[in-house]
């Protein structure tokens, strides 16, 4: 029984990881109608960056918290105003396409310089207060050994989840996004420059991605490919939650963290194919996805 | 009449002397590296090795002998299906002599079938099952580096001496983990000890944790990493983590690579214990080909010891070429010229290659060093101890090979 506590907690922690990217998947398809297959790409630029504020400029960990997710955003609104914008009001087809295409050149270009086994990113040791070093460390909970930076990832992600899903669904900027969708034209007669409010959208989808990266820097290998490892479990999350919304995202990349995690335990080589038996499930009894809606 | 006969004997005599000539005289060669070019095994193998079979043809002399030599590449993604593919177009439509390199057990077994089928040379120096040279041997292949019996043989057999002896394997799910597994578990029991339990993980598993819990609730004082690259990188960096080692349990980490080293980190990679034939750092010339091959690699990556093992292997494969005195294209023939020289070079030092195909040479214990110790980018081993070749390898009398029971 004690173990399977600690496997639904470390299920929970992988599960912050598949919220946050498939909550910035949803924002862009939500609002831009893109699917974003570079957004694995993105979050390794992400865990990229904070390798290279820390080895090059000495920046540790809490800055590349803050500035790689900028970085990454600004270098996806350059992507957005130069490529996908152009795709607009076309078939979906197309953005994924040139996303895919976006995202392997940015793979290979990382790959030919920094090889495929990755680099070594420490879990950061300051500030030091006390016995506290940092996120260092862990605490015993009795049925396990909890990672001060594994809960740290849980409660951060739930965080920005929340924050993201009321900024879109609850404030003012999010009700002009919404309307944006649904009818461009009519809000630019408004007087709001919409291109403009398009780009922001993508690069604070990108922006999540790039922050997921950061916060996955310590625990995983830095290293070209672990967001194309990452990125079709998220896709699979998308369209189980429903593709486009974003509670559903959130409590789908949570839920099938937990699931998956649950599976490691009982049947260990079945943990990389539940996700994928889950979607076929859901796509045959609700194709739109558990809290999407019909178009 | 009498002349007649005489000179339509030597006539014949000719024609036949002359083509015999002429096919002793074919200095061609064409040699595949296939490996995983761009997946979790490529830093090990990948581009370092198609480099190394390069700096080989360029060291073995042979061009000077008037030998062209020619090297293709091909990446089998970690997938049997594509790597057969491969070698099947490379033999049938590009004709290649000779294919090097290939980690990745599941893939190396089914080329195994390839190249012994289209009567092939076969120099292995990426996988780790030791099946190639025991019950799936074939008369055309040569296993170079290392494999599952000698990593359980020195590292596994000295941390069981050293009081480890409950074990729980956490086991990459397909050949090379089931072997290593196996081969383990058979030295752990030998010796006394006791596997208490194991779990089986999909290859290329980017989180460990919930494996990690289950070793860490199974208390076996020794955590066996029946994998290898980016999938032991991850088990020991995330062990770390959920203080494994600082709970009491220990790692044996049964296959590690210089790159899974530099991917790790001294902090946390220091003190693992475990064993290569290879170390770029031994001695002046394997120091002098690191530096030549770091010089051209992109990353500046010295040689892995796969890499090393491409090298060495094929620089045999000319001597054996050049003793033929021409390419026969008959892979068993050369093959059994290169058991027949006994094998000696610079990176390996003296050895021999067994009737079943495994080369035998020393096998070396090594510590990671502490950051405090390392004084380079690569400066990362200790070497604490060494193994000779016929004890570190699978002995003749146990093995299964068809090929030894002529």
């Amino acid at each position: 029984m004690q173990a399977l506590y600690a496997q639904l907690l470390v299920g929970l922690i992988n599960g912050s990881f598949y919220a946050l990217l498939s909550l910035g998947l949803a924002v862009i398809f939500g609002m831009l109608n893109i699917i974003n297959f570079a957004h694995g790409a993105l979050y390794m630029m992400g865990a990229f960056t904070a390798y290279f504020l820390l080895s090059l400029g000495g920046l540790g960990y809490w800055w590349a918290l803050i500035i790689a997710p900028i970085v990454v955003g600004i270098f996806g609104m350059i992507l957005e105003r130069t490529m996908l914008q152009w795709l607009a009001g076309l078939d979906h087809l197309y953005g994924l396409l040139l996303t895919f295409g976006i995202a392997l050149i940015v793979q290979g270009v990382f790959q030919n310089y920094f090889g495929s086994s990755g680099l070594p990113y420490a879990i950061p040791d300051y500030p030091q207060i006390g016995d506290w070093r940092g996120l260092q460390g862990g605490i015993n909970l009795g049925f396990m050994f909890l990672p001060i930076y594994r809960g740290w990832v849980v409660i951060f992600s739930l965080v920005v989840c929340f924050a993201t899903w009321f900024l879109i669904e609850k404030t003012q900027l999010g009700a002009y996004l919404r309307a944006a969708t649904e009818n461009p034209t009519l809000v630019r007669a408004f007087g709001i420059n919409v291109p403009r409010m398009i780009t922001l959208t993508y690069g604070l989808g990108v922006g999540l991605a790039a922050l997921a990266g950061v916060l996955s820097a310590p625990i995983n290998q830095v290293r070209p490919l672990m967001g194309a490892d990452l990125i079709i479990v998220v896709f699979a999350v998308v369209v189980i939650g429903g593709m486009g919304s974003i509670m559903g995202s959130i409590i789908t990349g949570f839920a099938l963290g937990v699931i998956e995690g649950l599976t490691k335990y009982f049947y260990p080589e079945a943990s990389n194919t539940v996700v994928f038996v889950l979607m076929v499930l859901v796509l045959l009894v609700k194709p739109t996805g558990l809290t999407g809606r019909a178009a | 009449m009498k002349t007649k006969i005489s000179a339509l004997l030597l006539g014949t005599a000719l024609t036949l002397a002359s083509a015999s000539l002429a096919a002793a005289q074919d200095k061609t060669v064409k040699i595949g590296a296939l490996s995983d070019q761009s997946g979790l095994y490529a830093d090990l193998g990948g581009p370092g090795s198609t480099l190394a079979a390069q700096m080989a043809a360029e060291d073995s002399g042979l061009k000077a002998k008037g030998w062209k030599i020619e090297i293709v590449s091909g990446d089998h993604q970690n997938k049997p299906d594509i790597g057969t593919t491969i070698a099947r177009q490379w033999f049938d439509v590009d004709k290649v002599d000779v294919i090097v390199d290939v980690p990745n057990s599941g893939v190396a077994l089914a080329v195994n079938n390839v190249v012994k089928e289209k009567n092939g040379v076969y120099i292995n120096s990426g996988a780790a099952t030791s099946d190639l040279t025991n019950a799936q041997c074939s008369p055309n292949t040569v296993h170079w580096t290392y494999d599952t019996y000698m990593l359980a043989h020195t590292t596994g057999q000295a941390l069981v001496k050293a009081g480890g002896d409950t074990w729980f394997f956490l086991t990459a799910d397909y050949a090379f983990g089931a072997a290593l597994e196996r081969d383990t578990t058979a030295v752990v029991t030998a010796n006394g000890g006791k596997v208490l339990g194991g779990v089986k993980h999909p290859l290329n598993t980017s989180d460990f944790s919930s494996f990690l819990l289950q070793a860490q609730s199974s208390k076996a004082k020794i955590i066996g990493l029946a994998n290898a690259g980016g999938d032991t990188t991850n088990s020991i960096k995330q062990a770390a983590e959920f203080g494994i080692v600082k709970g009491g349990q220990k790692l044996a980490a049964l296959l590690l690579f210089l790159t899974d080293v530099k991917a790790i980190g001294l902090e946390t990679a220091q003190g693992l214990n475990f064993t290569e034939t290879f170390y770029w750092d031994m001695n002046d010339q394997t120091r002098a080909f690191s530096k030549r091959f770091a010089e051209r690699m992109k990353n500046g990556a010295p040689p892995t010891m796969v890499q090393a093992g491409v090298y060495a292997g094929l620089l045999h494969y000319f001597k054996a070429l050049d003793a033929l005195g021409g390419n026969p294209h008959d892979g068993v023939k050369v093959v059994e010229k290169m058991k027949a020289i006994p094998t000696d070079d610079a990176l390996f030092g003296k050895g021999e290659i067994q009737p079943n195909g495994r080369t035998i040479h020393t096998a070396y214990l090594f510590e990671v060093k502490k950051p405090s110790e390392s004084k380079g980018p690569w400066d990362f081993y200790k070497l604490v101890g060494s193994v000779p070749g016929d004890q570190a390898f699978t002995p003749l009398s146990e093995s299964k090979c068809a090929l030894l029971k002529k």
